[in-house]
Order: C-alpha cells, then structure tokens, then sequence
C-alpha cells in the first residue's frame, strides 16, 4: 500500500512537474545588444526639420570647459554611481542603452494600447465623449482609436526627429566630449562613439516626448515622466553623459515641444468629432446622391469615429491636396459589382481558412491594441534594430514613417466620410465577422491605406526590405477581407491611396539632407 | 466566456457515487467542458464506463472585473457541447478516465462569429488510497491527476466566442467523501497548472504590453462541495464549487476579455445520477448549475444530462454489479 502510494504520487507529481515546467517567456525585445551606430551621421545638424525653421531656431548656452570645477563635481556623481551598480540600475542602462528613440516609442505604444478603448454608453444609450479636461474621469482621455492614434505617433516622432536635429547641431558647435573621455576612472557601459555629448541626445529624445505625451495622454503623465527620471539617470550611471549634458537637452527638448504642440494646437483635431448636426448632415449628404448611408452596427448606436478627421492638417501636404488625392466612389450598392463583391465578403464570413483566420487576427489591432498604425511601428523598430541607425537616423525615419501613417489616415478618413457607405454586415445583417467592426463607413479600408503608406516609405528606408513590407501591406489588406468587415473595392482602393500617401514621405525623405 | 477552464473543471464534477457501482460520471462544465471526476466512487477492475453528455449553457451578464453588465453587441452569449467519455477500472482502486468534447458558441446579437470545434482531450488517473470504516459510515480518500490538451487548433484568443482557452494543463485533485446510510458529502480541493498559449498575434497588452505571440496562463485553484442521498440506484445532490484564478488581471471597462484575464466563479447547482433498475449497466445523469458571483466570466447558467453504460470485460461471469456489492458487504 504504502508502496502504491509512493509510485502514483510519483506519477502524478510528473504529470504537474512537466506543466510547470516554465521557460521564462521573453518579450521579443526586452533584451537587446546596445545601439551601435554604423555611422555617426555627425552632420544631422545639416539635416531639414519638419517644424522647426531651423535647426538653431532655439539658441542653448555654451556648455563649461571641462576644467570648470562644477563641471568636475558633476564626473563625481557618475563615479558615486558607478563604484555600487546594483542589478537593476545595470538591467536600466541596459534597457534604455538599445535607443532612447526605440524605447520611447515602446511606451507610446503601450500608452495608445491601455487607452485605444471605446467609452461604455450612457444610461441612456447616448455615449460620453472623452475629455482632455477631465482625464481622470470616465470615459478616459483619449480614447487612442487609430487616427488619434496616428496623429500621437506622428508629433511625438516630428518632436523627437526636430530636437534631435536641433542636439546635433548644437554638439557640433560645442564639441564638448563624453565624461569618460575626460576622465579616464570613468568607464564607458555603452559602446562609445566620437560624438559631442553635449546637449545629450538622450535628453531631447525624453524630454521631447514627455512634453508630448503630457498633451496626448494626460492621464499617464506621471508614468512618463518616472521613464524619462530613469533614462536620464541611466545615461548618468552609464558614464555616457553629465548631468548637465542633460540638462541642456531637456531645455532644448522642451522648446521644440513646445513649438510641436503649437501646431499641434492648430491643426484642426479639436473639431474631429463634430457635433450631432454634422453627424446627421453626413447622413443626408449621402442619401441625397441615393446612396444608402453608413449606419453604426454597434449597439447602442454609436457617433461616427472621429468623422472630421480627414480635415486635420496633414504633416506632407496641404488640406487641399487631401481632397485632390481622394479616391473615386465606391461601386454604387446597387450594382453587380457591388452584389458580387458582398457575395464575397459572405463566403469569407463562412469559409474562411484557418490561416485566413490567423491573419485576420494577426492584423486586426483592435480594441485595446497599439492599433494598425502601431503595428507598422512596431515592424520598423523591430527591422530599424538590426540596422546600426544612429539615434538621429532613428528618429528621422520614425518621422517619415509616421508622417506618412497619420497623412494616410488623414485621406483615409477623408474619403470614408465623403462617401460614407455601409459595412457588409449592414448591407447584409446575415454576414457574421471574425473581428470586431469598426464604427466607421467601410470605404477605403483603414487598415490598407496605412498599412500601404507604411509599407512604401519602409522600402524606401530599409530597400532590401521592400517585398517584404509589400506583402506585409498586402496581407494586411486581405485579413479585412478575410474578417468579412470590408469589400475588396475597399482594401484594394485603399492599397493605391496609402502608396500615394507614401510617396509624399518618399519625396521628403530625398531632400531632407540624411541620404 | 471566458470561465470556460475554470469551470470547466469544476464544474465537472458532479456526480455520484456509490456503492459499488461505476461511476461514470463526469461532468462538463459547460463551459469549459471538461469532463471530470470529482465524484467518490470507484469503477470496478475491468470494467468500462462509457457514455455521452450534451450540455448547454448561457449567459447574458458578466462581470467585467467586479462591474456587473450585459452587452448589446452579444445579447446572450451560448455554448453547447457534445462529449464523450469512458471511465476504465484498472484496478478496483485505480481508474482511468478520458473525455473529449465537441463545443460551439455564438452570440445572439452583434456581428462576431460563432465558434466550433473539437476542443481538448482530458485523461485522468483516479486512485482511492484509503477506504475505510470510521465512526458510523465510510471514508474513503482519493487523488486525481489529469492532463489536459487541445486537440485541434481551434482559435483561443477570441473571448468570449472562443470554444477554450487552448492550454495544456495539468491538474491535481485531493478528495475526501464520508456516508452514514445514505447521506454523504463529498468535498475536494484541485489546482491547475497551465502552461503558455501560443495566439495569433505577435504583440498583445494585459497590465503592460507584450512582444510575443505567448500568453502566461495564471493556475487556477478549485473547491467543490457536494452532499445529498446516495444509494446503488439514485444519488441526488446539491453542489457548490468555487474556482478562482491565481492572478491574470481584470477586463478593462469596455474592453474585450483576454486569456489570462483572473476568472472566478461561484457555482451552486444540483445534480441527479439515476441507474435503471432492469439494467443495472445503464444510467442517465442530469445537471443543472447558476453562477451565483463571479469576476470576468459570464453569469452562466448551464444544464448537462448524460446517458453512460457499462461493459464488463472481467473474465468471471460475475458483474461488476454483484462484486461491488459484495465488497460493500465486506465492507
């Protein structure tokens, strides 16, 4: 007996000892070597800014000599840190040593993730709109869907390329050198470079985006601003910079912000969300031309998402190009065209594959994701990685990426609202989904037009790349279609405005003096 | 929802016992569908139980962390599952068990799709270390382990509509039953382990984000508590079952819910096992339980019936029927 029970004890404990066997999972990249620029790219103070009128718009003091005893006592304080490194200091230079341009734009990520939530109604059907006034209350500010989502990305990349731009100029003219370069019993924990360290990099990259992030995610300040206190001590402890190095580039990260935000302030999103009267006039716009008109599938009915969008101030053309560009009309609901293609949105809604299902859920980024615009983030930082950019370049091609996502869901919203059409499942309520729908009118598809511009601008960066991210843009395009939420006219019209929109980015990145 | 696991185990249990006879009983939950085991009787050597379950369940409200709510987007959120399952006498004191179940859900509102499919093999080994008198009745104790594992490639991250959360799990039951006559309580403590789910996405947010297409699945720890009247033909019995997720966090406000989400839930029901009396190897059971609190799963109300028959493969003519009785007597 007491045999069997030793034995069967046994065999049981196998059985949990193998379930509990539990690799530690790891985040793709969590863990990364540190960045290592292949070139210095020293003259990005030559580099075009996006707003700024020039690279020295905003003048910062001439750092003190080396020789100057409050600059010594400064070296003091990376030798305090450096003679009792515990694990976790170790493990944050580390982690932010991969690039503050990389790991800034994790956190935005993770911020547009926690907040892309749709408010929960009112008692009485009606739905609460998020306030920038009152983020602490409910419905939280914002609500980060794709092209609020879109825009966030785009200025807090601008800001960072711009104060970058702006840091670079300023090293070249003070050459002030790395602490470990003054005095030799500090020891560099980063690769080290020739670069002046002063204004720091690092510090603009920071500043510039806690001074965002304090507009666009007012209710995660304080999160941001314990990142951007780590970052700096990070690059302390690192021997990489003093704190004045960093000083000045907080400075000078503010005064770019600030003139980011002042655009920002202008550029029409205050008035995205229309009133009730504007909501109904898109309505009867529509019916006018004998068109049925989109109408929310969700329940309770929900306001459009963000219909005025498409007027915002885009970043690489004017309003009025984002008319010019704007795509030709949807096949009319009445046409074969448009019965053929609802017939295959229905045996996509039925028959799809497995994998067809896979790629429907690797591309939906809905609800409580980083959204699609992220999701290109994401594949640039990831491929932007194992190519040795230096923190400026970085930058520099975020903005292009950015750029071109935000203005590509400028004209995306432009045209969903200027024709403002029906979802399949509104045309035919017996079409199930596979994914969440969107509360907006189906036609041109979000997910292909910034999946399209992204994907342009990508190849234009990263040129070994190129099919790559076509057939990225491609599969994200058909998951739409696959999920049984968008006709094909929709995916494929929109793969054509996202290149357009692309091409704008590609323009600007020939002349903005980093080739 | 998403109790699917949790309850699953749980729930399963029900059923049971006695007296010699078999147990085959298991039980789904009905969301989770997972058969289980938790009842106290014994298979005897060489015998097998086998049988079919059908049960249905439904929910119209949730607990979106500890905000209760419906949603008009799903309406009433259903599953129905098709099991089957056998229960192997090994030896009188050790038994093997297994069920596989068919399940399908769907939303009464909204556009997303239901789900089916074949969802995850268990197999259990049930052994019954101790069986003995003690003061006026018998006690008898018994140890479960179970693995459990998807079989198909079914999608699990699709909460609520999803058929299971895709986990291979491991369980470790301990289960204490005591009778006097024909009154019993039957009470059991479980734990899960579970191991990562691979999903199709690359990147996902919980509390924080996530770069990976694996999901950390917390443990889950289950209480079950059954007493009623148990005699060779007929066990009735009221239920309560208690299973809570050892960490995972709660659903945001109008967010979807996520795999690793902390599901609880608090289950009260009753459950019937009736044996035929012409033909001892047949019985029906019958199932029926209420969510009574729970956090990020549905309110579900579920209902089970099961018809199980047993083949005797001993090479004595005697049943399984008549040596069971006999070792009661001995008892």
């Amino acid at each position: 007996m007491k045999k069997a029970i030793i034995k069967n004890t046994q065999l049981i404990l196998l059985v949990l000892l193998m379930a509990a066997c539990n690799r530690t999972l790891e985040d793709r990249t969590k863990e990364l070597p540190p960045l290592s620029p292949l070139q210095a790219d020293a003259n990005a103070g030559d580099w075009k800014p996006v707003v700024l009128s020039a690279a020295n718009e905003f003048a910062i003091t001439a750092p003190l000599a080396v020789s100057n005893g409050a600059y010594v006592r400064e070296l003091n304080e990376i030798k305090e840190y450096q003679q009792a490194l515990t694990e976790e200091q170790k493990n944050s230079i580390r982690y932010w040593g991969a690039g503050a341009v990389l790991r800034w734009n994790e956190i935005m990520r993770e911020l547009v993730a926690k907040r892309n939530l749709p408010p929960y109604q009112n008692a009485d059907g009606s739905y609460p709109i998020p306030s920038a006034a009152n983020p602490f209350g409910y419905p939280q500010f914002p609500f980060s869907n794709p092209p609020y989502a879109a825009r966030a990305y785009a200025y807090v990349s601008v800001a960072q390329y711009d104060a970058l731009v702006a840091a670079y100029y300023y090293k070249r003219l003070y050459t002030r050198v790395a602490p470990y370069k003054v005095d030799a019993t500090i020891k560099p924990l980063l690769p080290i470079n020739d670069l002046p360290a002063y204004p720091s990099e690092d510090a603009v990259v920071g500043a510039a985006a806690v001074e965002l992030l304090k507009l666009l995610f007012p209710a995660d300040v304080a999160y941001v601003q314990q990142k951007a206190d780590e970052q700096m001590k990070a690059r302390i402890m690192a021997g990489m910079n003093t704190r004045s190095d960093l000083e000045a580039g907080v400075a000078l990260g503010r005064l770019v912000a600030a003139k980011v935000i002042a655009r920002a302030a202008n550029d029409n999103m205050s008035r995205a969300v229309g009133t009730p009267a504007q909501w109904a006039q898109l309505e009867s716009q529509t019916a006018a031309t004998g068109e049925t008109p989109w109408i929310s599938l969700d329940a309770p009915n929900r306001p459009p998402m963000l219909p005025f969008f498409g007027r915002v101030r885009p970043f690489l053309f004017d309003s009025l190009t984002t008319i010019a560009i704007r795509p030709t009309p949807p096949p009319p609901t009445a046409s074969a065209k448009f019965k053929e293609e609802l017939v295959e949105v229905k045996n996509f809604s039925v028959n799809a594959t497995r994998e067809q299902i896979a790629i429907v859920h690797y591309w939906a980024d809905g609800v409580g994701t980083y959204t699609p615009p992220g999701h290109w983030n994401a594949i640039a930082a990831e491929d932007f990685i194992q190519l040795g950019f230096s923190e400026v370049r970085w930058a520099r091609n975020m903005a292009l990426l950015n750029m071109a996502v935000m203005d590509a869901g400028i004209s995306c919203w432009d045209t969903k609202y200027f024709y403002y059409n029906p979802r399949p499942s509104q045309m035919d309520p017996s079409i199930k989904t596979s994914t969440g729908i969107p509360n907006f009118p189906a036609y041109i598809s979000g997910h292909s037009t910034f999946s399209a511009a992204a994907a342009t601008i990508l190849g234009y960066i990263v040129p070994a790349r190129a099919n790559a991210y076509t057939a990225m843009a491609k599969e994200a395009s058909d998951s739409r279609l696959f999920g049984a939420i968008h006709y094909r006219a929709d995916c494929e019209v929109g793969l054509v405005q996202g290149k357009k929109v692309g091409n704008f980015a590609i323009a600007r990145g020939l002349t903005d003096g980093a080739n | 929802m998403k109790y699917l696991i949790i309850l699953l185990c749980a729930l399963s249990c029900l059923l049971n016992k006695k007296l010699g006879f078999f147990i085959c009983l298991v039980f789904f939950s009905i969301s989770a569908y997972a058969q289980t085991d938790i009842d106290a009787i014994m298979m005897s050597k060489n015998n097998f139980c086998a049988g079919f379950m059908y049960s249905h369940n439904s929910w119209k409200n949730y607990w979106e962390g500890t905000f209760k709510r419906d949603n008009q987007n799903l309406g009433t959120v259903s599953g129905q599952m098709i099991g089957i399952m056998g229960n192997y006498g090994v030896k009188d004191n050790l038994n093997v068990l297994f069920s596989i179940p068919y399940v399908s859900t769907k939303a009464s509102e909204g556009t997303l799709i239901g789900q089916k499919g074949i969802q995850d093999l268990t197999a259990t080994i049930k052994w019954m270390p101790i069986e003995k008198k003690w003061g006026k009745g018998d006690f008898s104790l018994y140890t479960l382990g179970s693995i459990i594992i998807p079989t198909t490639n079914y999608v699990a991250d699709y909460l609520p509509l999803s058929i299971g959360v895709k986990t291979n799990t491991a369980m470790f039951r301990l289960m204490a039953d005591y009778q006097v006559n024909n009154i019993f309580v039957t009470s059991s403590a479980a734990y899960y382990l579970r191991d990562r789910v691979t999903i199709d996405r690359t990147a996902y947010y919980t509390t924080e984000m996530h770069y990976t297409n694996l999901v950390e699945m917390p443990t889950v720890t289950n209480y079950n508590i059954r007493t009623g009247y148990r005699s060779s033909k007929l066990i009735a019995e009221a239920v309560l079952d208690i299973t809570k997720t050892n960490g995972g966090f709660d659903i945001t406000k109008n967010n979807m819910p996520f795999l690793s989400n902390q599901m609880n839930a608090t289950r009260a029901g009753v459950n019937i096992k009736y044996t035929v009396s012409k033909v001892d190897e047949l019985s029906f059971i019958g199932n029926a339980m209420y969510t009574i609190a729970g956090r990020n799963v549905g309110q579900t109300t579920s209902i089970s019936v099961g018809i199980f028959y047993v083949f005797d493969f001993t090479k004595k003519k005697r049943s399984s029927i008549e040596e069971a009785e006999k070792t009661k007597t001995e008892l």
